[in-house]
């Protein structure tokens, strides 16, 4: 029952599959692609941690069927960092304790691409509201919010923290 | 995996998509999925096939005319969120839209699922109630227009036949110059609000109420007007006295209690909130309150 052809394209690269309509896209990406990176937690849109960017967009990826993408581009954690090396947000994460297990990590990473992208200088209510979506249980959001703000001013030519 | 098998439907044209929902047997629709595929997760719904309307170009967009906004029903939260046409038209709704969920939500969410979805502590139902919006149905027998009283039944319950979809919104346009309110009380950002109250309000020359709506959300089975309030506030002077007389006409509500919050205390929320919103719309139309 109910299997179907989809073509998405995952950090730059095209991928076409026949995959059961009821696969979602966090497991196509995981389990179809390899792409572990992006984490499942609660599987029904909670706790953020399978955030992807499809089209531009954060969006959670437990509740999309790969189906649904067709067409689309996604971009994974994976898709965020630079071979070899780590994104400015990444580093400003490191720098800031903004990760104890990581869990959350590829979730939050991805969330706070999109708000820098469309906000160059968020205020850390800004940050925080952004971030509601996304759930950490180790760190708490400290080190995370710092990261964001020290990300943005990095990432707007300032000296960062 | 966690959904049950189903058959997937992408159809690209809206004479298509009510051929399917009038041919396929238990077929859901699927908007912005943010409601039905969490219920899919937990096995809550089971549908045989699913009818993904993302694909239908005629089913989005925001266009105004004839004293009216008009949504296409697939038009994603996040859309309406950032419309220029929506801040200037009408901005309870926009305002509204930040509560709604989360970004990653909004993102994907339509405000067609969202009025299908029908849950009583939902934003945009009560913002549809407060501008006593027309909800525009399809399905093979063609369009029929209901006013949102009539569309809205009770707890997740609507007047949508199973083999019909929402296909726009309509909100009348206000007066520019229109005051609008909206509070809400919710545990965490994001959260379904415990108590919520949208308000708009036309005020005139010498401070008098011309027209006036309020509408709750999360306190009983679905959106409620409080026409009490409305009805005391209309034709006289608005100050702070008026607002907390008509704020109080809340209390005549019947709540819902559950393990969130007790009956008494939605009551309570029911009354702040409302006098909050008042404030704000009165404001908002140039009236010192």
């Amino acid at each position: 029952m109910g299997k179907q052809a989809t073509r998405v394209t995952v950090n730059g690269k095209p991928h076409a599959r026949v995959v059961e309509a009821r696969l979602t896209l966090a497991d196509f990406l995981r389990h179809e692609l390899g792409l572990t990176g992006t984490h499942l937690g609660c599987e029904h849109g909670v706790c953020g941690a399978c955030t992807v960017l499809l089209d531009g967009r954060s969006a959670r990826s437990c509740l999309m069927f790969a189906v649904q993408a067709n067409g689309c581009e996604v971009t994974t954690v994976e898709g965020l960092t630079p071979d070899g090396a780590l994104s400015v947000l990444q580093q400003a994460f490191m720098d800031n304790h903004g990760l104890q297990c990581g869990f959350c990590t590829p979730g939050m990473l991805i969330t706070l691409t999109e708000l820098l992208h469309d906000n160059a200088d968020p205020s850390e209510r800004e940050v925080r509201e952004a971030l509601t979506g996304n759930l950490c249980r180790c760190t708490g959001y400290a080190g995370i919010v710092k990261a964001a703000l020290d990300a943005a001013q990095r990432l707007r030519g300032g000296a960062g923290a | 995996m966690k959904p049950a098998p189903f058959d997937y439907h992408a159809p690209r044209q809206l004479t298509e998509a009510a051929e399917l929902l009038a041919s396929l047997p238990n077929a859901k629709i699927l908007a912005g999925g943010q409601s039905l595929v969490p219920m899919m997760n937990f096995r809550y719904v089971i549908a045989d096939h699913l009818v993904d309307l993302g694909g239908v170009e005629e089913l989005r967009g925001i266009a105004v005319g004839d004293g009216r906004l008009r949504i296409g029903a697939m038009t994603r939260q996040r859309d309406l969120e950032f419309s220029p046409e929506v801040a200037r038209h009408c901005p309870l709704l926009a305002e509204a839209l930040r509560h709604v969920g989360h970004r990653q939500t909004r993102n994907r969410g339509t405000i067609g699922g969202s009025l299908a979805h029908g849950d009583p502590a939902a934003e945009l139902p009560a913002v549809c109630a407060a501008y006593d919006a027309v909800i525009h149905l399809a399905s093979i027998r063609g369009i029929r227009a209901l006013p949102f009283g009539e569309f809205s039944l009770g707890f997740m319950a609507t007047a949508l036949a199973p083999d019909e979809m929402i296909a726009a919104i309509e909100l009348p346009i206000w007066r520019t110059g229109h005051g609008h309110g909206f509070h809400e009380f919710a545990r965490r950002q994001g959260d379904f609000a415990l108590a919520g109250a949208a308000a708009l309000l036309d005020i005139g020359a010498g401070d008098m109420v011309r027209r006036a709506a309020l509408a709750l959300f999360g306190v009983a089975e679905r959106p409620a007007r409080v026409n009490a309030a409305e009805a005391a506030l209309t034709g006289k002077a608005i100050d702070t006295a008026a607002i907390q007389t008509a704020a109080a006409a809340a209390w005549s509500i019947e709540p819902i209690s559950d393990i969130h919050a007790g009956g008494d205390y939605r009551r309570h929320l029911a009354q702040v909130l409302s006098a909050r919103a008042l404030g704000d719309a009165a404001r908002r139309a140039g009236v010192d309150v």
